[in-house]
């Protein structure tokens, strides 16, 4: 193992490897309720040169590799459950092009969706990307290799992975590609009209290789911004409520949401709209038309527009919300976990009472909520579970409750999303042998010595 | 140990690695390292494992608690209320355990030696704590309006030295009735005790604080901001009789008396930690700015509470033991004030000045960006 530990060095040089106490330890868990690993070594390489050594240098040894980026997806997908190299990419993290035209950017794997934000803000304010409800500190490689969703999801196109123009990779057996157009000329504009090979590298958990840069569209950012919240007592109207907003097309990012706290929103569901403009003429209109959609319910009286302060409006209308990380401490514990499900629009019902059950039945709190995903394509549905860090029996409880909401989910024709081992190995039962099979040849084909993130994807443990 | 109960509550979101505004890394430790250990998160977890027993103290984990400069970034970004205004004290707490049980780098373990038997980091004689006014016919305090009061920093330190001179050159060209303590200086304890040796920076303090009481000091004007925040938050409550004032703010409500000639100059301004993020005052300095005709102030984009550390703070500036290299926040910070077009840094901390002074020679920004505190500057524009 020294000899491995001293070739990491030579690599990247000793300032950027270790394997103290402290660095297995924090790089060893996550900030979710499944068991620690327990890495080798932590390793921030600079280049993608770097990577590619650190991946040869692996697979020649047999040595697990773990890519991480802001380490936040809470399932412990960065966990090395294997031990080996955990490889922090953050050092990685040049934003290397921004092309005002053709309305995209490219960064390295180790770009915080927050450092993008700042850039394109302070050089390119007519543009911006679609930003997720994870810390600023989430990186746009992570998030993209994870199917991650965003505030431009529901007009923009989907999952954050359907917006990548182009991937660079390295391959398990230290083979560096560059996959749509940038693969063939030196522009990352698009995966189309060729093969496209970046799928093998989105949702697998990095399972099948390290992203070493991506290409990420961009949108108009427009000057005004404004948030709806509209109120329903009827769970089962929702989905036709999300319809209706949906196609207006007025809405930036649409989300909606349960929560027993505080008490006057009990019972209630909260759709949030939010709207952005040129003008205060062209918000007026955008405003007037999403309200309209919902006029029915309006004029029977079952629904409503809720007046927001404006602090809440600002919460609101903040990418990312920090109140989110607050929920973490709600318990006084620091810490929660969500199955995000994903699913069909109509299935929010099921998802919500189903959820409800779950919270009941393990003597935990929830949040509940969704966010639409393409023009009410999908949604992603979360069932969040905040915990205290410090009680056992409180950690024990959110692992079962876990467990049962991605059952439910399942059971709801959903598939939970980023989901933890025991969630991958519940949708591989589920899912058609052939594509399993399909799945395994592929991963057997990319990483001949099994050496990417192993005990991910995995059908036998 | 202190503010134990909280240390479960940190969910290590990593809000704190960036600032308000996320224009990038800035924890000085966290750009430095990179590792997520150096991150305000990474340290709550880990002295958390450590006082459950589940690793062990030694010389990285002394190195991780101790290169936390005490800039406040995480204070200023942390999304957990009722947590993130304590995270700083957490981490010298932790410090302090550390001191306790010996287990303190070498370079901490020399400063922290230094304090206790010279009684400031650079191992000088009392008696030369008066050198800095030599030749400006300063007299000693007895009963004007302020005590200015210039820390080890304005007594020992080259670059110091000069901005203490110039401080004292302008206080008095703005009418300000002031006294000085000469060789009757002593440390004002604050670096002390961010580097977790809070008996020290007690003692110093409260041998400070009955000086200044037994003269009948009602004023303290500080030259450096890290006294003026010890003085200002803890000194009340050790017996301090007296109110505190950053030099920039008393010289900024007697601008009009300065009347500075007008300048094309362009300069960016580098706001301090311990008068920022620690006290709440970006204006004061930057009104002496906005003060000069023709000046053009130039904003970087982390300025005010966003700020980059220059990475002196918790005892660094005399330990370095936060390390060297592009990667240090001082080097990155020149090369942010570089890229305003801005000719002159302007700093209101001694400390800053020389790390910054430093940095942009490493950086060998020499030619294209100088490093003035501002009252050298304001001084040269009459």
């Amino acid at each position: 193992m020294n000899d491995i530990h001293d070739e990491l060095v030579r690599i990247v040089g000793a300032a950027y490897v270790s394997r103290a106490e402290e660095e297995l330890y924090l790089y060893g868990r996550d900030q979710g309720v499944q068991p620690p690993g327990r890495p080798d070594y932590v390793v921030l390489p600079a280049t993608t040169e770097e990577v590619r050594r650190i991946v040869l240098l692996a697979g020649e040894n047999g040595v697990p590799v773990v890519p991480m980026g802001g380490g936040l997806v809470l399932s412990g997908l960065t966990v090395p459950l294997k031990g080996g190299i955990v490889l922090d990419m953050k050092r990685m993290n040049r934003i290397l092009e921004v092309n005002e035209l053709s309305h995209y950017c490219v960064v390295e794997a180790g770009t915080t969706q927050g450092a993008l934000q700042a850039y394109l803000a302070r050089r390119h304010p007519a543009l911006k990307h679609s930003v997720p409800d994870a810390p600023p500190v989430a990186t746009i490689a992570g998030n993209v290799a994870i199917h991650g969703s965003g505030h431009l999801s529901q007009s923009e196109g989907g999952f954050h992975s359907e917006m990548v123009t182009g991937l660079e990779v390295v391959l398990p057996t230290g083979e560096v590609c560059r996959l749509g157009s940038c693969s063939t000329v030196d522009k990352w504009f698009s995966r189309a009209p060729l093969p496209d090979l970046a799928g093998l590298f989105l949702g697998w958990n990095g399972t099948t290789g390290v992203i070493t840069k991506v290409g990420m569209k961009l949108f108009p950012s427009f000057p005004l911004k404004d948030v709806l919240m509209f109120m329903t007592e009827d769970i089962d109207a929702v989905p036709e409520v999300i319809s209706r907003i949906v196609s207006t097309e007025m809405g930036e990012d649409i989300t909606f949401f349960v929560t027993p706290k505080p008490a006057y929103f009990d019972g209630f569901q909260m759709t949030n709209v939010h709207i952005v403009a040129r003008t205060p003429r062209e918000m007026k209109l955008r405003q007037a038309l999403v309200r309209e959609s919902v006029q029915p319910y309006l004029d029977r009286k079952e629904a409503g527009f809720l007046p927001l302060p404006a602090h809440m409006k600002v919460n609101l209308l903040a990418a990312p919300q920090k109140s989110l990380s607050e929920f973490a401490d709600i318990r006084k514990g620091g810490g929660f976990e969500y199955v995000g499900s994903i699913m069909p629009v109509e299935s929010i019902p099921g998802a919500y009472r189903a959820g409800l059950g779950i919270a009941a039945r393990n003597g935990v709190t929830y949040s509940m909520g969704a966010r639409v995903v393409g023009r009410g394509h999908a949604v992603m549905f979360y069932y969040a579970f905040p915990f205290n860090r410090a009680d056992e029996a409180e950690l024990q409880s959110v692992r079962h409750a876990l467990e049962a909401a991605n059952r439910a989910a399942l059971d709801l024709g959903g598939i939970p999303w980023k989901t933890e081992v025991a969630g991958q190995r519940m949708i591989l039962a589920r899912m058609d042998p052939a594509t399993v099979a399909l799945m395994e040849r592929l991963r057997a084909l990319l990483d001949p010595n099994g050496i990417m993130n192993p005990g991910n994807w995995e059908v036998a443990p | 140990m202190r503010h134990e109960e909280l240390l479960h509550r940190c969910f290590r979101c990593g809000w704190c690695k960036m600032p308000l505004n996320y224009a990038d890394f800035n924890c000085p430790s966290y750009l430095q390292y990179r590792f997520e250990s150096f991150t305000a998160g990474g340290r709550m977890w880990l002295i958390r494992a450590w006082q459950k027993g589940e690793i062990q103290a030694g010389e990285r984990l002394a190195q991780i608690l101790f290169t936390c400069v005490t800039c406040k970034n995480c204070v200023q970004t942390c999304a957990m209320p009722g947590i993130r205004e304590q995270l700083v004290d957490i981490f010298m707490a932790a410090k302090g355990e550390l001191v306790e049980q010996g287990l303190v780098p070498p370079s901490i373990r020399d400063y922290l030696k230094a304090m206790q038997t010279h009684g400031n980091p650079y191992k000088r004689p009392d008696a030369e704590r008066a050198r800095w006014a030599e030749g400006l016919d300063l007299p000693r305090y007895s009963g004007q309006a302020y005590l200015f009061y210039v820390g080890d920093e304005g007594a020992f330190d080259e670059l110091g030295i000069g901005m203490a001179r110039s401080v004292a050159r302008l206080l008095g060209q703005a009418g300000v009735d002031f006294g000085i303590l000469g060789e009757a200086e002593t440390s004002d304890g604050n670096d002390v005790r961010a580097a977790g040796e809070e008996g020290l920076a007690r003692a110093l303090a409260e041998t400070l604080t009955a000086k200044l009481n037994d003269l009948g000091v009602k004023k303290v004007v500080t030259l450096s901001p890290h006294a003026f925040n010890i003085m200002k938050t803890d000194y009340p409550a050790w017996g301090g009789a007296f109110t505190v004032e950053h030099w920039t703010q008393v010289v900024a409500r007697r601008v009009r008396a300065l009347a500075p000639a007008e300048t094309a100059l362009k300069v960016a301004f580098h706001d301090p930690c311990y008068l920022g993020r620690w006290q709440g005052e970006y204006e004061a300095p930057r009104a002496l700015l906005r003060a000069v005709p023709g000046l053009t102030l130039l904003e970087m984009p982390r300025n005010r509470q966003n700020a980059l550390c220059c990475g002196g703070g918790g005892g660094n500036f005399f330990t370095d033991i936060l390390g060297h290299g592009g990667d240090q926040a001082a080097r990155v910070r020149v090369r942010e004030a570089a890229e305003t077009g801005a000719a002159v840094l302007v700093v209101a901390c001694p400390l800053c000045l020389k790390m910054l002074d430093d940095a942009v020679k490493a950086e060998g920004l020499d030619d294209r960006l100088a490093v003035r505190d501002l009252a050298t500057l304001l001084l040269a524009m009459r």
